[in-house]
Protein backbone atom coordinates (compact mmCIF):
# COMPACT_ATOMS: atom_id res chain seq x y z
CA UNK A 1 0.00 0.00 0.00
CA UNK A 2 2.87 2.35 0.73
CA UNK A 3 3.74 2.18 -2.93
CA UNK A 4 0.28 3.33 -3.95
CA UNK A 5 0.20 6.01 -1.28
CA UNK A 6 3.39 7.43 -2.61
CA UNK A 7 2.05 7.48 -6.15
CA UNK A 8 -1.06 9.34 -5.16
CA UNK A 9 0.70 11.76 -2.92
CA UNK A 10 0.00 15.28 -4.14
CA UNK A 11 3.05 16.97 -5.49
CA UNK A 12 4.36 20.19 -4.12
CA UNK A 13 6.87 22.75 -5.32
CA UNK A 14 9.57 21.41 -3.11
CA UNK A 15 9.35 17.97 -4.62
CA UNK A 16 8.88 18.87 -8.22
CA UNK A 17 11.40 21.70 -8.09
CA UNK A 18 9.27 23.52 -10.62
CA UNK A 19 10.05 20.96 -13.31
CA UNK A 20 7.48 18.73 -14.79
CA UNK A 21 8.17 15.32 -13.41
CA UNK A 22 4.77 13.76 -13.68
CA UNK A 23 5.17 10.03 -13.95
CA UNK A 24 3.51 8.55 -16.99
CA UNK A 25 0.34 6.94 -15.72
CA UNK A 26 0.56 4.02 -18.13
CA UNK A 27 4.18 3.22 -17.44
CA UNK A 28 4.99 0.08 -15.47
CA UNK A 29 7.62 1.84 -13.43
CA UNK A 30 7.12 5.60 -13.41
CA UNK A 31 9.96 7.87 -12.39
CA UNK A 32 10.32 10.82 -10.07
CA UNK A 33 12.66 13.68 -10.79
CA UNK A 34 14.86 14.82 -7.93
CA UNK A 35 14.53 18.58 -7.39
CA UNK A 36 18.11 18.64 -6.14
CA UNK A 37 20.08 16.76 -8.80
CA UNK A 38 17.33 16.45 -11.45
CA UNK A 39 17.98 12.74 -11.83
CA UNK A 40 14.99 10.63 -12.84
CA UNK A 41 14.66 7.58 -10.62
CA UNK A 42 12.07 4.79 -10.95
CA UNK A 43 9.72 4.84 -8.00
CA UNK A 44 10.46 1.18 -7.28
CA UNK A 45 14.11 2.14 -6.77
CA UNK A 46 13.18 5.15 -4.62
CA UNK A 47 11.03 2.92 -2.49
CA UNK A 48 13.93 0.55 -1.86
CA UNK A 49 15.91 3.56 -0.71
CA UNK A 50 13.23 4.85 1.65
CA UNK A 51 12.29 7.55 -0.86
CA UNK A 52 15.69 9.15 -0.95
CA UNK A 53 17.56 10.04 -4.15
CA UNK A 54 21.08 8.76 -4.79
CA UNK A 55 22.24 12.36 -4.26
CA UNK A 56 20.90 12.20 -0.72
CA UNK A 57 17.76 14.26 -1.29
CA UNK A 58 14.85 13.15 0.88
CA UNK A 59 11.48 13.22 -0.84
CA UNK A 60 8.57 14.30 1.31
CA UNK A 61 6.46 11.30 2.31
CA UNK A 62 3.09 10.73 3.89
CA UNK A 63 2.65 9.68 7.50
CA UNK A 64 1.46 6.17 6.51
CA UNK A 65 4.47 5.65 4.25
CA UNK A 66 6.75 6.61 7.11
CA UNK A 67 4.99 4.26 9.51
CA UNK A 68 5.60 1.44 7.02
CA UNK A 69 9.30 2.35 6.97
CA UNK A 70 9.68 2.46 10.77
CA UNK A 71 7.19 0.06 12.37
CA UNK A 72 7.64 -3.70 12.12
CA UNK A 73 5.20 -5.08 9.52
CA UNK A 74 1.68 -5.32 10.90
CA UNK A 75 2.64 -3.97 14.31
CA UNK A 76 1.13 -0.51 14.10
CA UNK A 77 -2.15 -0.09 16.01
CA UNK A 78 -3.65 3.34 15.58
CA UNK A 79 -5.00 5.27 18.58
CA UNK A 80 -7.30 8.25 19.03
CA UNK A 81 -8.86 8.10 15.56
CA UNK A 82 -12.00 9.59 17.08
CA UNK A 83 -10.18 12.86 17.83
CA UNK A 84 -10.61 15.29 14.96
CA UNK A 85 -11.03 19.00 14.44
CA UNK A 86 -13.99 21.28 14.67
CA UNK A 87 -14.07 24.99 13.98
CA UNK A 88 -13.83 26.50 17.48
CA UNK A 89 -13.73 30.18 16.51
CA UNK A 90 -15.86 29.88 13.35
CA UNK A 91 -12.98 31.03 11.21
CA UNK A 92 -13.95 31.97 7.64
CA UNK A 93 -13.17 29.21 5.16
CA UNK A 94 -11.77 26.84 7.80
CA UNK A 95 -14.45 24.17 7.51
CA UNK A 96 -13.86 24.00 3.77
CA UNK A 97 -10.09 23.90 4.32
CA UNK A 98 -10.48 21.00 6.75
CA UNK A 99 -12.66 19.11 4.31
CA UNK A 100 -10.17 19.52 1.47
CA UNK A 101 -7.24 18.61 3.76
CA UNK A 102 -9.06 15.43 4.73
CA UNK A 103 -9.71 14.40 1.16
CA UNK A 104 -6.22 15.39 -0.01
CA UNK A 105 -4.44 13.52 2.77
CA UNK A 106 -6.93 10.73 3.40
CA UNK A 107 -6.31 11.42 7.10
CA UNK A 108 -8.67 12.79 9.73
CA UNK A 109 -6.00 15.09 11.10
CA UNK A 110 -2.40 16.24 10.72
CA UNK A 111 -0.90 13.58 12.98
CA UNK A 112 -1.22 9.81 13.11
CA UNK A 113 -0.67 8.22 16.54
CA UNK A 114 -0.51 4.67 17.79
CA UNK A 115 1.54 1.88 19.26
CA UNK A 116 4.07 -0.08 17.27
CA UNK A 117 6.99 -2.43 17.50
CA UNK A 118 10.28 -1.11 16.15
CA UNK A 119 12.79 -3.93 15.80
CA UNK A 120 10.64 -5.86 18.25
CA UNK A 121 10.65 -3.06 20.82
CA UNK A 122 7.25 -1.68 21.79
CA UNK A 123 6.78 2.05 21.67
CA UNK A 124 4.26 4.80 21.07
CA UNK A 125 4.63 6.40 17.68
CA UNK A 126 3.41 9.71 16.28
CA UNK A 127 3.96 10.80 12.71
CA UNK A 128 2.81 14.14 11.39
CA UNK A 129 1.18 14.39 7.97
CA UNK A 130 2.49 17.00 5.52
CA UNK A 131 -0.54 16.78 3.27
CA UNK A 132 -2.88 17.89 6.03
CA UNK A 133 -2.46 21.69 6.16
CA UNK A 134 1.31 21.12 6.29
CA UNK A 135 1.11 19.43 9.65
CA UNK A 136 -0.21 22.52 11.41
CA UNK A 137 -1.20 22.08 15.06
CA UNK A 138 -4.75 22.80 16.15
CA UNK A 139 -6.74 21.31 19.02
CA UNK A 140 -6.97 17.85 17.48
CA UNK A 141 -3.23 17.53 16.82
CA UNK A 142 -2.49 18.82 20.33
CA UNK A 143 -5.03 16.44 21.84
CA UNK A 144 -3.70 13.41 19.94
CA UNK A 145 -0.07 14.14 20.89
CA UNK A 146 -1.04 14.81 24.53
CA UNK A 147 -3.16 11.68 24.71
CA UNK A 148 -0.30 9.64 23.22
CA UNK A 149 2.19 10.82 25.86
CA UNK A 150 -0.40 10.09 28.56
CA UNK A 151 -0.98 6.63 27.10
CA UNK A 152 2.80 6.04 26.96
CA UNK A 153 3.10 7.14 30.59
CA UNK A 154 0.30 4.83 31.67
CA UNK A 155 1.88 1.88 29.85
CA UNK A 156 5.52 2.80 30.57
CA UNK A 157 6.39 3.02 26.90
CA UNK A 158 8.94 5.20 25.08
CA UNK A 159 7.68 7.66 22.47
CA UNK A 160 9.13 7.99 19.00
CA UNK A 161 7.85 10.95 16.98
CA UNK A 162 8.32 12.40 13.51
CA UNK A 163 7.55 16.09 13.13
CA UNK A 164 6.60 18.00 10.01
CA UNK A 165 4.76 21.22 10.64
CA UNK A 166 4.25 24.80 9.62
CA UNK A 167 3.45 25.59 13.27
CA UNK A 168 0.33 26.47 15.21
CA UNK A 169 -2.86 26.48 13.12
CA UNK A 170 -4.04 30.08 13.04
CA UNK A 171 -7.59 29.16 12.04
CA UNK A 172 -8.19 27.91 15.58
CA UNK A 173 -6.77 31.06 17.18
CA UNK A 174 -5.52 30.78 20.76
CA UNK A 175 -6.85 27.25 21.07
CA UNK A 176 -3.95 26.27 18.79
CA UNK A 177 -1.42 28.27 20.81
CA UNK A 178 -2.56 26.55 24.01
CA UNK A 179 -1.71 23.17 22.48
CA UNK A 180 1.96 24.14 22.81
CA UNK A 181 1.57 24.34 26.59
CA UNK A 182 -0.66 21.28 26.76
CA UNK A 183 1.66 19.00 24.79
CA UNK A 184 4.69 20.32 26.73
CA UNK A 185 2.98 19.40 29.98
CA UNK A 186 2.38 15.86 28.74
CA UNK A 187 5.98 15.48 27.53
CA UNK A 188 7.16 16.69 30.93
CA UNK A 189 5.07 14.14 32.86
CA UNK A 190 6.27 11.35 30.60
CA UNK A 191 9.85 12.50 31.07
CA UNK A 192 9.53 12.79 34.86
CA UNK A 193 8.60 9.10 34.93
CA UNK A 194 12.01 8.26 33.45
CA UNK A 195 10.63 7.38 30.04
CA UNK A 196 12.39 7.96 26.73
CA UNK A 197 11.23 10.31 23.98
CA UNK A 198 13.06 10.42 20.64
CA UNK A 199 12.04 12.88 17.95
CA UNK A 200 13.01 12.96 14.29
CA UNK A 201 12.66 16.42 12.76
CA UNK A 202 11.66 16.29 9.11
CA UNK A 203 11.14 18.92 6.46
CA UNK A 204 9.82 21.40 7.54
CA UNK A 205 9.55 21.68 11.33
CA UNK A 206 8.80 25.26 12.30
CA UNK A 207 6.88 27.67 14.51
CA UNK A 208 4.82 26.44 17.43
CA UNK A 209 5.81 22.80 16.96
CA UNK A 210 9.52 23.68 17.09
CA UNK A 211 8.71 25.80 20.15
CA UNK A 212 7.07 22.88 21.91
CA UNK A 213 7.29 19.09 21.61
CA UNK A 214 9.78 19.02 18.70
CA UNK A 215 12.49 20.51 20.93
CA UNK A 216 11.60 18.66 24.13
CA UNK A 217 12.85 15.18 23.33
CA UNK A 218 15.67 13.38 25.15
CA UNK A 219 17.23 12.69 21.77
CA UNK A 220 16.64 14.98 18.80
CA UNK A 221 17.44 13.54 15.38
CA UNK A 222 16.95 15.36 12.08
CA UNK A 223 16.65 14.30 8.46
CA UNK A 224 19.35 15.74 6.17
CA UNK A 225 18.50 19.05 4.57
CA UNK A 226 15.26 19.62 6.48
CA UNK A 227 14.15 23.15 7.29
CA UNK A 228 14.05 23.49 11.07
CA UNK A 229 13.43 26.77 12.82
CA UNK A 230 11.09 28.94 14.81
CA UNK A 231 10.38 32.08 12.80
CA UNK A 232 9.75 31.95 9.07
CA UNK A 233 12.80 32.81 6.95
CA UNK A 234 10.87 35.47 5.02
CA UNK A 235 9.69 37.13 8.22
CA UNK A 236 13.27 37.24 9.51
CA UNK A 237 14.48 38.77 6.25
CA UNK A 238 11.74 41.39 6.42
CA UNK A 239 12.52 42.15 10.08
CA UNK A 240 16.29 42.37 9.77
CA UNK A 241 16.47 43.65 6.17
CA UNK A 242 19.57 41.53 5.62
CA UNK A 243 20.12 38.47 3.44
CA UNK A 244 20.09 35.24 5.40
CA UNK A 245 23.28 33.19 5.77
CA UNK A 246 23.72 30.15 3.56
CA UNK A 247 22.18 27.01 4.98
CA UNK A 248 20.19 28.99 7.57
CA UNK A 249 17.56 27.00 9.49
CA UNK A 250 18.53 23.60 8.12
CA UNK A 251 19.17 20.38 10.02
CA UNK A 252 22.90 20.98 9.52
CA UNK A 253 22.52 24.51 10.95
CA UNK A 254 20.75 23.36 14.11
CA UNK A 255 23.24 20.52 14.58
CA UNK A 256 26.10 23.01 14.32
CA UNK A 257 24.43 25.33 16.85
CA UNK A 258 23.78 22.54 19.30
CA UNK A 259 20.04 21.99 18.94
CA UNK A 260 20.04 18.49 17.48
CA UNK A 261 21.94 15.37 18.52
CA UNK A 262 22.51 13.91 15.07
CA UNK A 263 21.47 13.98 11.45
CA UNK A 264 20.28 10.57 10.34
CA UNK A 265 19.45 9.60 6.78
CA UNK A 266 16.04 8.06 6.37
CA UNK A 267 17.73 4.87 5.19
CA UNK A 268 19.44 4.50 8.58
CA UNK A 269 16.65 5.70 10.82
CA UNK A 270 15.11 2.39 11.71
CA UNK A 271 18.45 0.86 12.64
CA UNK A 272 19.37 3.89 14.76
CA UNK A 273 15.98 3.92 16.50
CA UNK A 274 16.16 0.21 17.27
CA UNK A 275 19.61 0.65 18.73
CA UNK A 276 18.70 3.69 20.84
CA UNK A 277 15.46 2.10 22.08
CA UNK A 278 17.48 -0.94 23.12
CA UNK A 279 19.97 1.13 25.10
CA UNK A 280 17.15 2.60 27.15
CA UNK A 281 15.70 -0.69 28.22
CA UNK A 282 16.59 -2.14 31.60
CA UNK A 283 18.42 0.74 33.25
CA UNK A 284 19.53 0.57 36.85
CA UNK A 285 16.71 -0.42 39.13
CA UNK A 286 16.41 1.75 42.22
CA UNK B 1 -16.20 51.52 26.33
CA UNK B 2 -16.37 48.63 23.90
CA UNK B 3 -13.91 48.93 21.06
CA UNK B 4 -13.71 47.02 17.81
CA UNK B 5 -11.11 44.25 17.98
CA UNK B 6 -8.57 46.12 15.86
CA UNK B 7 -9.09 49.30 17.90
CA UNK B 8 -8.26 47.20 20.94
CA UNK B 9 -5.12 45.91 19.20
CA UNK B 10 -4.05 49.51 18.58
CA UNK B 11 -4.83 50.44 22.19
CA UNK B 12 -2.86 47.43 23.45
CA UNK B 13 0.14 48.52 21.35
CA UNK B 14 -0.06 52.19 22.32
CA UNK B 15 3.21 53.70 23.57
CA UNK B 16 1.17 55.66 26.11
CA UNK B 17 0.31 52.57 28.15
CA UNK B 18 2.41 51.71 31.18
CA UNK B 19 5.19 49.29 30.26
CA UNK B 20 6.37 46.22 32.13
CA UNK B 21 8.93 48.25 34.06
CA UNK B 22 6.17 50.64 35.23
CA UNK B 23 4.24 47.72 36.67
CA UNK B 24 7.30 46.40 38.45
CA UNK B 25 8.09 49.83 39.88
CA UNK B 26 4.54 50.40 41.09
CA UNK B 27 3.57 47.00 42.45
CA UNK B 28 6.82 45.53 43.80
CA UNK B 29 8.71 47.31 46.57
CA UNK B 30 12.45 47.01 47.28
CA UNK B 31 12.81 45.62 43.75
CA UNK B 32 16.30 44.35 43.02
CA UNK B 33 17.03 43.54 39.40
CA UNK B 34 18.79 40.29 38.59
CA UNK B 35 20.50 40.21 35.22
CA UNK B 36 21.57 37.59 32.75
CA UNK B 37 20.90 34.02 31.71
CA UNK B 38 24.39 32.77 32.81
CA UNK B 39 24.86 31.34 29.34
CA UNK B 40 25.17 34.07 26.76
CA UNK B 41 24.15 37.60 27.80
CA UNK B 42 21.57 39.77 29.51
CA UNK B 43 18.50 40.36 27.35
CA UNK B 44 17.23 43.89 28.01
CA UNK B 45 13.77 43.05 26.59
CA UNK B 46 13.03 41.06 29.74
CA UNK B 47 13.40 42.59 33.16
CA UNK B 48 13.57 40.31 36.17
CA UNK B 49 14.32 40.37 39.84
CA UNK B 50 13.12 40.03 43.41
CA UNK B 51 11.10 42.27 45.69
CA UNK B 52 8.02 42.45 47.84
CA UNK B 53 4.38 42.33 46.89
CA UNK B 54 3.09 44.04 50.07
CA UNK B 55 4.94 41.85 52.63
CA UNK B 56 5.38 38.81 50.38
CA UNK B 57 8.74 38.16 48.70
CA UNK B 58 8.16 37.50 44.99
CA UNK B 59 10.11 36.94 41.81
CA UNK B 60 8.88 39.32 39.15
CA UNK B 61 9.56 39.01 35.43
CA UNK B 62 8.39 41.63 32.97
CA UNK B 63 8.72 42.13 29.25
CA UNK B 64 9.38 45.82 28.79
CA UNK B 65 8.90 47.76 25.56
CA UNK B 66 10.26 51.08 26.86
CA UNK B 67 8.67 54.53 26.48
CA UNK B 68 11.10 56.80 24.64
CA UNK B 69 12.65 55.98 21.28
CA UNK B 70 15.98 55.40 23.01
CA UNK B 71 14.45 53.06 25.58
CA UNK B 72 12.50 51.20 22.97
CA UNK B 73 15.61 50.52 20.91
CA UNK B 74 17.53 49.47 24.04
CA UNK B 75 14.69 47.10 24.98
CA UNK B 76 14.48 45.76 21.40
CA UNK B 77 10.82 46.91 21.39
CA UNK B 78 9.97 44.21 23.91
CA UNK B 79 10.88 41.36 21.54
CA UNK B 80 12.93 38.86 23.58
CA UNK B 81 15.80 36.74 22.35
CA UNK B 82 16.29 33.15 23.58
CA UNK B 83 18.57 34.42 26.36
CA UNK B 84 15.67 36.51 27.67
CA UNK B 85 13.51 33.42 28.06
CA UNK B 86 16.46 31.58 29.61
CA UNK B 87 16.96 34.40 32.10
CA UNK B 88 13.27 34.22 32.95
CA UNK B 89 13.54 30.46 33.48
CA UNK B 90 16.63 30.86 35.64
CA UNK B 91 14.74 33.29 37.87
CA UNK B 92 11.69 31.02 38.01
CA UNK B 93 13.80 28.05 39.09
CA UNK B 94 15.38 30.28 41.71
CA UNK B 95 11.91 31.29 42.91
CA UNK B 96 11.01 27.61 43.18
CA UNK B 97 14.09 26.97 45.28
CA UNK B 98 13.21 29.74 47.72
CA UNK B 99 9.48 29.04 47.58
CA UNK B 100 8.65 32.48 46.23
CA UNK B 101 5.66 33.03 43.96
CA UNK B 102 6.37 34.16 40.39
CA UNK B 103 4.66 37.17 38.86
CA UNK B 104 4.96 37.74 35.09
CA UNK B 105 3.98 40.92 33.27
CA UNK B 106 3.64 40.11 29.60
CA UNK B 107 3.73 42.64 26.79
CA UNK B 108 5.31 41.62 23.49
CA UNK B 109 4.53 41.57 19.81
CA UNK B 110 6.35 38.23 19.85
CA UNK B 111 9.69 36.50 20.29
CA UNK B 112 12.30 38.28 18.18
CA UNK B 113 12.65 37.11 14.58
CA UNK B 114 16.34 37.30 13.77
CA UNK B 115 19.37 35.31 12.72
CA UNK B 116 20.99 35.35 16.17
CA UNK B 117 17.71 34.33 17.81
CA UNK B 118 17.51 31.28 15.53
CA UNK B 119 21.20 30.45 15.99
CA UNK B 120 20.67 30.43 19.74
CA UNK B 121 17.52 28.33 19.57
CA UNK B 122 14.47 30.56 19.96
CA UNK B 123 12.18 27.56 19.53
CA UNK B 124 14.11 25.47 22.04
CA UNK B 125 14.14 28.31 24.59
CA UNK B 126 10.36 28.75 24.40
CA UNK B 127 9.77 24.99 24.46
CA UNK B 128 11.91 24.60 27.56
CA UNK B 129 10.02 27.36 29.37
CA UNK B 130 6.69 25.72 28.56
CA UNK B 131 7.85 22.36 29.86
CA UNK B 132 9.54 23.75 32.97
CA UNK B 133 6.76 26.17 33.88
CA UNK B 134 4.28 23.34 33.63
CA UNK B 135 6.15 21.58 36.45
CA UNK B 136 7.24 24.60 38.53
CA UNK B 137 6.50 23.88 42.18
CA UNK B 138 5.59 27.43 43.14
CA UNK B 139 2.59 29.61 42.25
CA UNK B 140 2.72 31.58 38.99
CA UNK B 141 0.43 34.40 37.88
CA UNK B 142 0.81 35.92 34.41
CA UNK B 143 -0.82 39.23 33.62
CA UNK B 144 -1.05 40.37 30.02
CA UNK B 145 -0.73 44.15 30.16
CA UNK B 146 -0.62 44.96 26.44
CA UNK B 147 0.25 42.64 23.57
CA UNK B 148 0.29 38.89 24.01
CA UNK B 149 2.14 37.89 20.85
CA UNK B 150 1.92 34.13 20.31
CA UNK B 151 4.68 31.80 21.54
CA UNK B 152 6.75 34.75 22.69
CA UNK B 153 4.04 35.58 25.22
CA UNK B 154 3.11 31.99 26.07
CA UNK B 155 6.73 31.41 27.12
CA UNK B 156 5.87 33.49 30.22
CA UNK B 157 2.22 32.46 30.25
CA UNK B 158 2.13 28.90 31.53
CA UNK B 159 0.68 29.96 34.87
CA UNK B 160 -1.85 28.99 37.53
CA UNK B 161 -3.75 32.17 36.72
CA UNK B 162 -3.60 34.06 33.47
CA UNK B 163 -5.25 37.47 33.58
CA UNK B 164 -5.59 40.22 31.03
CA UNK B 165 -6.17 43.91 31.26
CA UNK B 166 -9.38 45.02 29.60
CA UNK B 167 -7.59 46.33 26.50
CA UNK B 168 -4.82 43.78 26.28
CA UNK B 169 -4.84 41.28 23.41
CA UNK B 170 -3.61 37.70 23.14
CA UNK B 171 -3.24 36.02 19.78
CA UNK B 172 -1.70 33.07 17.98
CA UNK B 173 -0.58 35.43 15.19
CA UNK B 174 -0.69 39.19 14.63
CA UNK B 175 -3.78 40.34 12.71
CA UNK B 176 -1.46 41.74 10.02
CA UNK B 177 0.39 38.44 9.71
CA UNK B 178 -2.85 36.50 9.58
CA UNK B 179 -4.34 38.76 6.90
CA UNK B 180 -1.24 38.64 4.74
CA UNK B 181 -1.01 34.84 4.92
CA UNK B 182 -4.70 34.14 4.42
CA UNK B 183 -5.73 36.92 2.09
CA UNK B 184 -2.33 38.18 0.87
CA UNK B 185 -3.40 41.59 2.14
CA UNK B 186 -2.14 43.03 5.43
CA UNK B 187 -4.68 45.86 5.06
CA UNK B 188 -7.39 43.37 6.04
CA UNK B 189 -5.91 43.16 9.53
CA UNK B 190 -9.05 44.64 11.15
CA UNK B 191 -11.09 41.76 9.76
CA UNK B 192 -8.49 39.24 10.93
CA UNK B 193 -8.50 40.84 14.38
CA UNK B 194 -12.26 40.25 14.67
CA UNK B 195 -11.92 36.64 13.51
CA UNK B 196 -9.02 35.73 15.78
CA UNK B 197 -11.01 36.36 18.99
CA UNK B 198 -8.00 38.03 20.57
CA UNK B 199 -9.64 40.48 22.98
CA UNK B 200 -9.67 39.93 26.73
CA UNK B 201 -13.42 39.47 26.61
CA UNK B 202 -13.12 36.71 23.97
CA UNK B 203 -10.27 35.05 25.85
CA UNK B 204 -12.37 34.95 29.01
CA UNK B 205 -15.34 33.56 27.13
CA UNK B 206 -13.13 30.89 25.51
CA UNK B 207 -11.69 29.81 28.85
CA UNK B 208 -8.14 30.86 27.93
CA UNK B 209 -7.87 33.21 30.93
CA UNK B 210 -9.42 33.46 34.40
CA UNK B 211 -10.07 37.18 34.70
CA UNK B 212 -10.23 40.53 32.94
CA UNK B 213 -9.00 43.51 34.96
CA UNK B 214 -10.67 46.90 34.34
CA UNK B 215 -8.37 49.72 33.33
CA UNK B 216 -10.45 52.89 33.57
CA UNK B 217 -7.81 54.41 35.86
CA UNK B 218 -4.86 52.69 34.15
CA UNK B 219 -1.53 53.86 35.54
CA UNK B 220 -2.98 55.76 38.52
CA UNK B 221 -1.86 55.05 42.11
CA UNK B 222 -5.33 53.58 42.79
CA UNK B 223 -4.95 51.25 39.81
CA UNK B 224 -1.62 49.88 41.01
CA UNK B 225 -2.82 49.61 44.59
CA UNK B 226 -5.89 47.64 43.55
CA UNK B 227 -3.78 45.42 41.29
CA UNK B 228 -1.30 44.75 44.08
CA UNK B 229 -4.13 43.72 46.41
CA UNK B 230 -5.67 41.44 43.83
CA UNK B 231 -2.36 39.74 43.06
CA UNK B 232 -1.51 39.43 46.75
CA UNK B 233 -4.83 37.80 47.63
CA UNK B 234 -4.56 35.35 44.75
CA UNK B 235 -1.00 34.37 45.66
CA UNK B 236 -2.20 33.72 49.21
CA UNK B 237 -4.85 31.35 47.87
CA UNK B 238 -2.38 29.59 45.57
CA UNK B 239 0.22 29.28 48.31
CA UNK B 240 -2.26 27.28 50.35
CA UNK B 241 -1.97 24.45 47.81
CA UNK B 242 0.75 21.82 48.03
CA UNK B 243 3.27 21.85 45.15
CA UNK B 244 1.73 18.58 43.89
CA UNK B 245 -1.79 20.01 43.89
CA UNK B 246 -0.56 23.18 42.28
CA UNK B 247 1.22 21.50 39.37
CA UNK B 248 -1.59 18.98 38.87
CA UNK B 249 -4.15 21.79 38.66
CA UNK B 250 -1.91 23.75 36.30
CA UNK B 251 -1.60 20.69 34.07
CA UNK B 252 -5.35 20.21 34.06
CA UNK B 253 -5.93 23.90 33.43
CA UNK B 254 -4.10 23.66 30.09
CA UNK B 255 -5.21 20.08 29.47
CA UNK B 256 -8.85 21.14 29.38
CA UNK B 257 -8.55 24.20 27.14
CA UNK B 258 -10.47 23.63 23.94
CA UNK B 259 -11.84 20.30 25.09
CA UNK B 260 -15.11 19.78 23.31
CA UNK B 261 -13.66 21.18 20.11
CA UNK B 262 -11.91 17.99 19.13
Amino acid sequence: MAFLNFLFQPKNELESGGRSAAPAADSDDPVRTCPNCHLDTPISVLKENCYTCSCGYHFRIRARTRIDLIADPGSFAELFTEVDSSDPISFPGYSEKLASAKSRSQEAEAVVCGTAAVGGRRCCLFVMEPNFMMGSMGTAVGERITALFEYALEHSLPVVGFTVSGGARMQEGLFSLMQMAKTSGAVRKHSDAGLLYIVVLTNPTTGGVTASFAMEADIILAEPGATVGFAGARVIEQTTLRPLPKGFQTSEFILQHGFADAIVSRRDQKEVLVSLLGMHEGGLKT
Amino acid sequence: MILGAYETVKTARSGKRPTGADYVRNTVSSFFELHGDRRFRDDPAILGGVGYLRDMPVTVIAIDKGHTAKERIARNFGAPHPEGYRKALRLMKQAEKFRRPVLCYVDTSGAYCGVGAEERGQGQAIAENLMEMMALRTPVISLLIGEGGSGGALALGVADRVWMLENAVYSVISPEGCASILWKDAARAPQAAEQLQLTAECCLKNGIIEAVLPEDDLGSPEFYSRLTDTLYDEFLRLRALSPEELTERRYNRFRSVGRGFC
